[in-house]
């Protein structure tokens, strides 16, 4: 790896003229100093602080003095809401997974056409994710609305009849209504990612596979899918991570119910923590969300990512 | 025509139909609030497609003549300004020292910010409370400013260090040469140069800032520092029956956000992309 460094050829240069050679460590100190405080101060040490909370049992006032050993994480792990978080995470990953990612990418399919107006479609359906969550929430709680709402009306000119009439208040539904509001969110920014990469591919590619005689599927299926590969793989790297962490948009939309069968990881630890007072036993949730988020994060780099993130995160804009 | 033209055509055909019933139902709920905030409440039940009929500006000119949702504007668009100046600034030079010096540790640190990538706000936010609530900054805008640009330092300094490892240290050697020091180059030269990959991670800083909820509704308690989204939610609580008044509200905080994607869209979008689009 070749790592530019300060004055290279100058202090090389055995003879000659040399520049006045400057210290760097007090440029290095002061250049890092503020970055790191933050950090350390407002995102490391709350981590370590969590970590170390949800050993005790404590109402977050003073300092944590009681102390239980893994007691928290064992109620956790027997806690039938945990459970359920952990259940509805993996049906929304799936969901997301399975029926978003997918529409995205036929939709980006769609748009890379030679289409009339796709600039327009492409502005449009982009939109949503600009629009902050707990907006979009109350947009949709209203639109979900038993009486004024859209959503019943959609339903009743259908022929559905109130089919719709629970949407957010059934729990047969709800977390299908979430998914909904969700993916109106979210797809397209994906879309948009998809895009992005199909258009990095070189026309000839495609060329060459239609003289060979390769139909658009066989061509999407042995070319465009494998070159999308390591967008796709990114794609569904940040919507796991998204909806492990999914707190504005359920919070708002449903605040976890109808008995709590919208709840969340990060809903029930607030719920624990800023509704009840159990700080201990709310940072071993965190605790969980953390490691979750981190062990699927690292096994997901090691093994899926690998050489696509050399490439795509980390060296945007080197010419190596 | 030939036969060929016409299947072109028919195929033409049925990708815009696709892409505008796609395009609908991303629009419909937004037309849905706009019109709907100009409607009442007996309208929206009994003509919920339609145009208003009348049109009832009320709803808006309350919200607009209340000087509560300005306030929340105002509130939402210094925090965001501030973050995004802050975040920006001291990522750019921590990335500066990331990129072009070699140090012991270096590898080290920037791996710990790169894992912070991976840090869910939601894990540190009580022990977060907690130390703001130790440090006074509770009901104050530093305290949601702070923690916004420790947490978005991770892909600031990502994204920004990866942009100046490729200026070439050609550049850097003759301003050393032309008796540059560090300080000057990184603000006369290294900032100037790295306008696009500046703009993406203040595109990313403001929007995050903008959107931005758990935060502001823990260390918010009076409404004075309300930002937008805690405003909506609020108002929404506040008028829980009369759907058309929220409607409106929506609506005018969804504007803001929408204007500006209007008019940076490109930016915006190349922003959110540059760094993960490139397959």
């Amino acid at each position: 790896m070749v790592t530019i460094e300060r004055p290279v050829t100058a202090t090389r240069a055995p003879a000659g003229p040399r520049p006045r050679r400057r210290r760097p460590w007090p440029t290095i100190a002061v250049f890092l100093a503020p970055a790191l405080l933050l950090f350390g101060l407002l995102v490391l040490a709350p981590i370590a602080v969590a970590g170390y909370a949800s050993f005790f049992t404590w109402n977050g006032f003073g300092v944590p003095t009681e102390f239980v050993g893994a007691e928290n994480f064992r109620r956790l792990l027997a806690d039938e809401v945990f459970a359920g978080d952990l259940r509805r995470t993996l049906l929304l990953v799936g969901l997301s997974i399975g029926v978003q990612l997918p529409f995205s990418l036929a939709l980006a399919m769609l748009l890379h056409q030679p289409l009339r107006g796709r600039r327009a479609y492409r502005l449009v359906f982009f939109a949503p994710y600009v629009l902050s969550e707990v907006v979009t929430a109350v947009l949709f709680t209203m639109i979900f609305s038993p009486n004024q709402g859209l959503a019943n009306h959609v339903t009743r000119l259908i022929g559905l009849g109130d089919l719709g009439a629970t949407w957010l208040a059934d729990t047969r539904t709800v977390m299908f209504s979430l998914f909904l509001v969700i993916s109106w969110k979210y797809f397209g920014f994906h879309t948009l990612l998809y895009l992005a990469a199909r258009q990095g591919i070189p026309q000839e590619l495609h060329d060459a596979a239609a003289t060979d005689g390769a139909g658009p599927w066989r061509a999407f299926r042995h070319i465009t899918l494998p070159l999308l590969g390591p967008t796709i793989r990114i794609s569904v790297f940040l919507s796991v991570l998204g909806t492990i962490q999914l707190f504005d948009m359920v919070w708002v939309l449903t605040g976890g119910g109808p008995i709590r069968s919208s709840e969340t990881l990060a809903v029930t630890m607030f719920q624990e923590g800023f509704k009840r007072f159990q700080v201990g036993y709310a940072s071993a949730i965190s605790m969980a969300i953390f490691l979750i988020s981190l062990v699927f994060g690292l096994l997901y780099q090691r093994f899926v990512l690998r050489r696509d993130l050399e490439g795509a995160i980390t060296t945007m804009g080197d010419r190596r | 025509m030939s036969h060929a033209d016409g299947a072109r055509a028919a195929r033409h055909g049925a990708l815009h139909l696709v892409a505008v019933l796609v395009g609908a139902t991303v629009l419909v709920p937004i037309v849905f609030g706009v019109l709907g905030g100009f409607k009442d409440n007996g309208q929206l039940f009994t003509n919920p497609f339609g145009l208003p009929d009348p049109w009832v500006p009320g709803n808006y000119t309350d919200i607009l003549g209340s000087g509560e949702f300005w306030r929340q504007t105002g509130n939402s668009l210094g925090i965001a300004l501030a973050t995004t100046v802050l975040v920006v600034g001291i990522g750019a030079m921590a990335s500066y020292i990331f990129a072009r010096y070699a140090f012991p540790g270096r590898e080290l640190l920037f791996t710990v910010f790169a894992i912070g990538l991976m840090f869910p706000f939601a894990v540190a936010i009580l022990p977060l409370f907690v130390l703001l609530r130790e440090l006074g900054l509770l009901g104050n805008p530093l305290g949601v400013i702070l923690p916004q640009v420790a947490f978005g330092l991770p892909v600031t300094i990502v994204i920004l260090r990866g942009f100046f490892r490729g200026i070439p240290g050609e550049v850097e050697e003759s301003a050393v040469l032309d008796g540059c020091g560090p300080v000057r180059f990184f603000w006369r030269i290294l900032l100037p140069m790295s306008r696009p990959a500046l703009g993406t991670v203040s595109v990313l800083a403001v929007v995050g800032s903008w959107n931005n909820y758990l935060l502001p509704l823990i260390v918010f308690n009076d409404s004075r520092w309300w930002t937008l989204p805690l405003g909506v939610q609020q108002f929404q609580s506040q008028y829980s029956a009369d759907t058309a008044r929220i409607l409106a509200y929506v609506t005018l905080a969804i504007l803001p956000a929408l204007l500006c994607y209007a008019l940076a869209e490109r930016q915006l979008v190349a922003g959110l992309t540059s760094g993960i689009g490139k397959g």
